[in-house]
């Protein structure tokens, strides 16, 4: 009897399929690099994740909650690591983990919404685009035949747009009998839309092998999923996860042991489960906009401007925070309230991104962020 | 799509089981707008009213300090774990509970069009249950506050929402604290530590619930927002008992509130405690921004991802002009052309999706724990958008390739446990007069009433609206 797997290989797209089951749509010729894009929702206040406490501004503003990084590992001569980010903190030590500081979009006001919405789009404006700079650069890579997945229940605005990208999670459903799932070509036959979700949802089950998993807003599991789908010969090239839950008006501390520790587990999952492969592999780790430097009256941060950003992976020249650190103390706050600006994370990412996939970065910036006078980052990759 | 397969799915929930088939689409939708019940026989005897509200607020602080106690106790880390799994457990089922509640609602309905603006509401004015307190909260805070305004006027919803317990707790209204309050210059007098504004609600308000981001607004604005909002709180926290009791359920404590008159828009509204907030609300409700922000958002969950400007012209129109009267907003909505377009013009959310097959299958046993289970799978837990802005109502955001297998296995489960005597049938009275011939034959070629039936809740037709 034909199980589903092995009837899915010899399925409808007629591809040659490898051991491990057919290939997404779109992943005939695969290029080697690989991109897991990490987009923390909610703002993430960059003065935790990396601490300047060498910046005397710094220890006043945050004099109540200092303690937290007593026994934290250095970065360098101002820079400590949040501590729970032991796992990250090693992959620095190895040189495959670099902070950006002082980074934001072209995005200067306080919403969430229409912030990530600028940095998913890429526009100038808010709504001002429909469609993702992720799905942009799939476009940019036409010629690699690149295979794009978000981890996730429903595809994200930076993957959506004319280029193939699919989605997954885990499943809680029962599996879908032979029968049904026999019918549905059939069903589909007139519907170009539905006919191709499905044909993409049939060839992502199979890579992901994701039967025991059950939940994928667990770290462990979500590391370890994305590693599968972009370490498999056959799986995707770029891969998208969200982790929100950043936005840390009220209890910062507890919020942000627990976001932190998150991202550690997951970035610690995700290592082992690249391999090899790891040395292809570049993470951005980024966020909408940081946080307000004072403390709040509920012990949290309010929405600010300048975050930091991850690059992680055996690709990164790492072990090193770039910054042009714009400093604390009350005249040099954006705003009078916010960490000032000095990297555009659009250059950011352009730059890491031309570097790693061997694209002009300028190139880059032009397709994925258009219309910014910003150069893009240098020397971010090995 | 014909008329009458349009006023069923695009407009209501779907065909609802043996029910019988409008004549007039869009007379029978208009005649639901009177018609629709607040409070529906299966609404029961749930407690939505402020003694609910204080209930809840007041066992969760005693939950609270309960735990703190134990912690002070060496040992028993085994009965702490078992005591916070309890209140877990507890707190996941009054929740489960409720929006199973919301599901049989949804499927008994026959005002299904009045029905689908509760969904809108709620999710217009939205709040997550992934904050403390409103799990326990949100049930009541929709059947109780939402329901009954959205055959009223706007500017009452927009106050009994955004000042609603539920909404304080989501957005840490009941924690913010003017910086020149009483209750700021004691804590100063005692050197204790500052606690201060939170801008949280003020902007969400603004951007959210009225004008709309671009709608005119300023970080001052939403400044002097949040300033006139302090005060307002939960009944029921242990420190804030001299709170006053507030119509809506919440409370207002004048010994955090930011004294002084407050600018917003470049309006200036006198000192009133609470009254200073309701004020400012009633203008806001009736802003142009507010009005073309509303039209927008209904023009697009009716007429398709890219509203069409005509509509939203004329449906902001019917908003200023009846000074935010929401039936006669429907009606000049279902009066349009633009949502009687034939095509389909919405791929379907989860949730409509979902009580579309509740609705198509009839059976009220369906809509249980396990249903709730479901909405998970499918990406939309119920009352979990996550987020302030509530769930996008744009395709992009639902028509995934994983998507649509979860939808292939919940329909198939989902069928198994319906009885049904024709799926063909049923399939025409789902989409009468609709039906492609690829899924009518694909149906009659099924092996079995439950195949048909599963190939119909994931048809072409069954997708989208």
């Amino acid at each position: 009897m034909l199980t589903r797997r092995s009837m899915l290989a010899a399925g409808a797209t007629g591809l040659a399929v490898a051991s491990l089951g057919p290939t997404f749509a779109f992943a005939k010729t695969p290029g080697h690099k690989r991109l897991l894009v990490l987009v923390m929702r909610g703002a993430v206040d960059g003065l935790a994740l990396a601490a300047p406490l060498g910046d005397p501004a710094f220890r006043q503003h945050r004099a109540k909650w200092l303690d937290t990084y007593a026994d934290a590992s250095k970065l360098d001569g101002m820079f400590s690591l949040h501590p729970q980010l032991g796992e990250i903190g090693k992959l620095y030590t190895q040189g495959d983990a670099l902070i950006a500081h002082a980074v934001a979009t072209d995005y200067r006001d306080r919403s969430h919404f229409d912030a990530q919405n600028m940095l998913e789009t890429g526009g100038t404006q808010p709504y001002a685009r429909r469609d993702g700079f992720l799905n942009r650069l799939v476009g940019m890579m036409a010629g690699e035949k690149m295979s794009a997945v978000a981890l996730a229940s429903a595809l994200p605005l930076a993957l959506r747009g004319k280029n193939p990208a699919s989605t997954y999670a885990p499943s809680t459903l029962p599996q879908a009998s032979e029968g049904l799932i026999d019918r549905l070509p059939d069903l589909y036959a007139g519907d170009e839309q539905l006919a191709s979700l499905f044909q993409q949802a049939q060839a992502a089950e199979d890579i992901a092998d994701a039967s025991g998993m059950r939940n994928i807003n667990r770290a462990k599991d979500a590391g370890t999923l994305a590693a599968r789908m972009l370490s498999d010969p056959q799986g995707a090239r770029i891969a998208m996860l969200d982790l929100p839950g950043w936005d840390s008006h009220a209890g910062q501390l507890r919020m942000l042991d627990k976001g932190f520790g998150q991202l550690d587990i997951l970035m610690s999952a995700f290592r082992g489960g690249m391999g090899e492969v790891w040395n292809d592999t570049l993470v951005l780790a980024v966020t909408e906009f940081g946080r307000t430097v004072a403390i709040n009256g509920t012990f949290g941060t309010d929405h600010g401007t300048a975050s930091a950003a991850l690059l992680m992976g055996g690709a990164v020249r790492g072990g090193r925070v770039v910054s042009d650190w714009p400093g604390l103390a009350q005249g040099q706050l954006y705003q009078g309230r916010d960490l000032r600006p000095t990297m555009s994370l659009e250059a950011l990412i352009a730059g890491a991104l031309g570097e790693h996939f061997a694209l002009d970065s300028a190139k880059v910036m032009r397709e994925l962020f258009p219309d910014r006078n910003e150069r893009p980052v240098e020397q971010l990759i090995a | 799509m014909t008329p009458t397969s349009i006023a069923l799915n695009r407009f209501g929930l779907g065909y609802r089981r043996d029910a019988p088939l409008p004549s007039d689409a869009s007379g029978w939708l208009k005649r639901q707008i009177a018609a629709f019940d607040p409070a529906p026989p299966a609404l029961g005897d749930r407690a939505i009213g402020s003694a609910e509200f204080r209930r809840v607020v007041e066992d969760s602080f005693a939950y609270r300090d309960e735990r703190n106690e134990a912690r002070k106790m060496a040992g028993n880390v085994e009965e702490r774990r078992k005591m916070a799994q309890s209140r877990k457990q507890q707190v996941r089922n009054r929740l489960v509970g409720d929006i199973a509640l919301r599901a049989r609602i949804a499927l008994e309905s026959e005002t299904p069009f009045m029905e689908r603006m509760v969904h809108f509401w709620s999710n217009h004015f939205a709040v997550s249950a992934d904050k403390p307190h409103v799990p326990l909260l949100v049930g009541p805070y929709e059947f109780g506050a939402i329901r009954p305004h959205i055959g009223g006027y706007f500017k009452d919803m927009l106050k009994a929402a955004s000042l609603h317990p539920a909404m304080l707790a989501y957005l840490d209204q009941f924690r913010s604290q003017g910086p020149a309050s009483q209750a700021a210059k004691a804590r100063e007098k005692r050197g204790a530590l500052e606690r201060g504004l939170n801008e949280n609600l003020g902007r969400e308000i603004l951007e959210l619930h009225t004008l709309g981001v671009g709608g005119g607004y300023t970080q001052e604005d939403v400044k002097e927002l949040a300033k006139a909002l302090t005060g307002w709180t939960l009944q029921g926290i242990p420190y804030a008992k001299r709170a006053r009791p507030q119509e809506n359920g919440a409370a207002f404590f004048g010994w955090i509130h930011e004294p002084g008159s407050r600018t917003v828009l470049g309006r200036t509204y006198a000192e009133g405690q609470a009254g200073q907030a309701f004020a400012i609300l009633d203008d806001l409700a009736e802003h142009p921004s507010t009005a073309r922000f509303i039209a927008t958002k209904l023009a697009r969950h009716f007429a398709g991802d890219v509203p069409p400007e005509p509509l939203v012209d004329r449906l902001a129109r019917t908003f200023t002009e009846s000074g935010g009267h929401l039936p006669t907003v429907y009606e000049a909505l279902i009066d349009a052309p633009e949502p009687w377009v034939e095509q389909p013009v919405k791929f379907r959310q989860p949730w409509e999706w979902a009580v579309g097959m509740l609705r198509a299958s009839g059976d009220i046993a369906l809509a249980d724990r396990q249903f709730v289970q479901m909405m998970r799978a499918l990406g939309q837990e119920v009352w979990l958008p996550g987020s302030p802005a509530g769930w996008d109502d744009r395709e992009g955001s639902w028509a995934g390739s994983n998507a649509l297998l979860r939808r292939i296995e919940a329909a198939e489960r989902f069928a198994a446990e319906t009885r049904l005597d024709d799926a063909r049938e049923l399939a025409e009275a789902m989409f009468p007069g609709s039906l492609s011939e690829t899924t009518a034959q694909t149906i009659r070629g099924a092996e079995s009433n439950e195949m048909g039936f599963a190939l119909l809740l994931v048809s072409p037709e069954m997708m989208r609206r």
